[in-house]
């Protein structure tokens, strides 16, 4: 049907010969890294750099060691980066658990609550801003044990983010869904189940992402106070300057961290439904 | 006319609902208290609808038409029982309303459909609070049944975020309905909806009705609207303090077609008299708001 075309064809053909944005940032991508890459490795054969810095070359050997047998175990202080992440994911997870578990039905108590929100928010709002590693030394004096005290410093540090959406989520659920449960004659339990908590989902699983991204950022800063798992292991490279493995580990723990936040996502899609979050 | 008698003395066993509202106002307090005064942030009372009487009859469809702004939800809103009377009651069949409850059916004019339930699960959700004692094959034959009903076989599994406006209101008129209550109330149901879209569903609406007669209650903008569905329609005044300005009959026989409305006798003669209520009405709305900001 030509004769109903409006728009003339050639600026759809004459774009049809380029690259899409995304194809193009991709290039521009290695281009960056290319870059990054050259310079680095040129900088250091022209020793511009402090003589402790590693070529890129040599950097990029370390890395794929590191990550082509992750998962070696020779002793306390010799292990694969995989065992290593291993652990921190394991202490991460427990505490991120404890803290959910506390700041969820917290937050939810909350948003049904107006007064009791009102009561408990200076509470929060001193706790909220405090550094997570000012807990540490409060923990290592309760806990006398420094497993339990990370446990409690990610606990404590990823309470916030969730308390503080799941209170909004739930304390803003749209009032017609509150309607349709009040006409039908659904009783408070019913309509928190079946009408507050779905309807507060995605402000929730946000909440849970934003987190987890915080503890995943304290384990790290944690682990090098305490031991074992990759905060530790950056440490330990760092007194043996072993300045590849501490850039393998900070690349390792970015790709981690970006992993994790990504499988957030998509829970979080799941559960939207198309409502706006 | 044989259908129609047939239909009717089916109805006589169906649950339906006599309703009178009696001497009913909705006053909203203003700022007083000795804080505001300090403020100086006073603000007088509303009221929002004064000392409305109206009997509605059992199996009528009434449509409450008036100019904006005039209360018509709110009336609406104290039948349902989301919001309280300032004075006066409420009775549905000999009992005071007092509170929301399952015996009234309410459609929502933004559809209120929960956006993580399927069609399906959100008429089911509505006959499981109602009903909670109702095995599972029998509640999932009432929604499949009034799936039917509305006409959305094979949607049973979408989310309403796949839906169109009007596919998202007939599953709201068929969750009120599956619950089977003896009065269904409807918050003009069609606003938000296309001229076409609003069309299909009136007419969706009358041919609903003819299958089940129950008491109706439709708040509406629309002259066509209400002449095409309603036993009586009740034009109210202009608020403040909206009144019940008159109750017209509309004698038309069922069922109605939309094309041949306008050749019923008094059509036309009902029409001019709603025009002519409303765009008065509506004048003086838009007269005092020009006094009122000068």
């Amino acid at each position: 049907m030509a004769t109903n075309r409006i728009l003339p064809t050639t600026t759809e053909r004459r774009r049809s010969l380029k690259f899409n944005t995304d194809q193009r940032a991709l290039i521009l991508f290695f281009i960056i890294l290319g870059a990054f890459l050259l310079l680095w490795e040129l900088g250091v054969q022209a020793k511009l750099f402090l003589p402790i810095m590693p070529s890129a070359s040599q950097t990029l050997k370390d890395f794929w060691f590191w990550v082509s047998d992750p998962f070696f175990d020779y002793g306390p202080n010799d292990k694969g980066i995989g065992l290593l992440l291993l652990t921190s994911l394991r202490r991460v997870a427990i505490g991120f658990l404890i803290g959910s578990a506390i700041a969820v039905p917290l937050g939810v108590a909350l948003g049904l609550s107006p007064v009791a929100a009102k009561a408990v928010d200076p509470f929060i709002q001193i706790l909220r801003p405090v550094s997570p590693l000012a807990w540490l030394p409060l923990g290592l004096a309760l806990m006398r044990d420094s497993e339990k005290t990370a446990l409690f410093v990610i606990a404590i540090s990823s309470i916030w983010p969730t308390l503080a959406n799941t209170k909004f989520g739930v304390s803003n659920v749209d009032p017609a869904y509150l309607n349709v449960a009040k006409t039908l004659g659904a009783s408070r339990w019913r309509t928190i189940r079946t009408v507050i908590l779905p309807a507060a989902a995605p402000s929730i699983i946000s909440g849970l992402r934003i987190s987890f991204g915080i503890a995943w950022l304290v384990i790290v800063a944690a682990e090098i106070l305490l031991s074992g798992g990759v905060g530790y292991f950056v440490w330990n490279e760092w007194n043996n300057l072993k300045i590849t493995s501490i850039i393998t580990a900070i690349l390792v723990i970015g790709l981690t961290g970006l992993l994790l936040d990504r499988l957030f996502g998509v829970l979080q899609s799941w559960v939207s439904f198309g409502q706006r979050s | 006319m044989k259908t129609l008698s047939q239909t009717r003395s089916r109805l006589m066993t169906a649950t339906t609902a006599h309703l009178s509202i009696q001497q009913v106002s909705k006053v909203y307090s203003g700022r007083r208290t000795v804080l505001d005064k300090v403020l100086k942030r006073t603000s007088p009372d509303f009221t929002a609808i004064a000392e409305i009487d109206l009997e509605i009859e059992p199996n009528t469809f009434v449509s409450i038409i008036g100019p904006s702004g005039c209360g018509k939800s709110t009336l609406l809103n104290i039948i349902a029982g989301l919001s309280r009377p300032s004075t006066g009651t409420i009775i549905l069949n000999d009992h005071p309303i007092t509170g929301p409850g399952p015996d009234r059916g309410v459609v929502f004019q933004n559809y209120a459909l929960m956006p993580w339930m399927t069609v399906a699960e959100n008429i089911r959700f509505a006959i499981a609070t109602v009903y909670p004692q109702m095995p599972v094959v029998e509640q999932t034959a009432i929604v499949q049944q009034y799936i039917t009903l509305v006409g959305l076989q094979g949607a049973e599994r979408k989310h309403p975020h796949e839906l169109s406006g009007g596919m998202k209101q007939r599953v709201g008129i068929a969750r009120a309905l599956a619950i089977n209550p003896q009065i269904l109330l409807m918050d003009e149901p069609f606003g938000a909806l296309d001229a076409l879209t609003r069309g299909f569903l009136q007419d969706e609406i009358e041919r609903i009705w003819e299958q089940d007669r129950k008491t109706v209650i439709l708040i509406t903008h629309s002259i066509e609207e209400a002449l095409l569905l309603s036993d009586k329609i009740v034009m109210m005044t202009r608020g403040p303090a909206a009144r019940i300005a008159q109750v017209l009959d509309v004698p038309f026989p069922r069922p109605r077609k939309r094309e041949e409305l306008d050749q019923y006798p008094g059509y036309h003669t009902l029409k001019a008299a709603m025009e002519e209520h409303l765009s008065n009405e509506t004048r003086a709305v838009e007269e005092a708001r020009i006094h009122a900001s000068a």
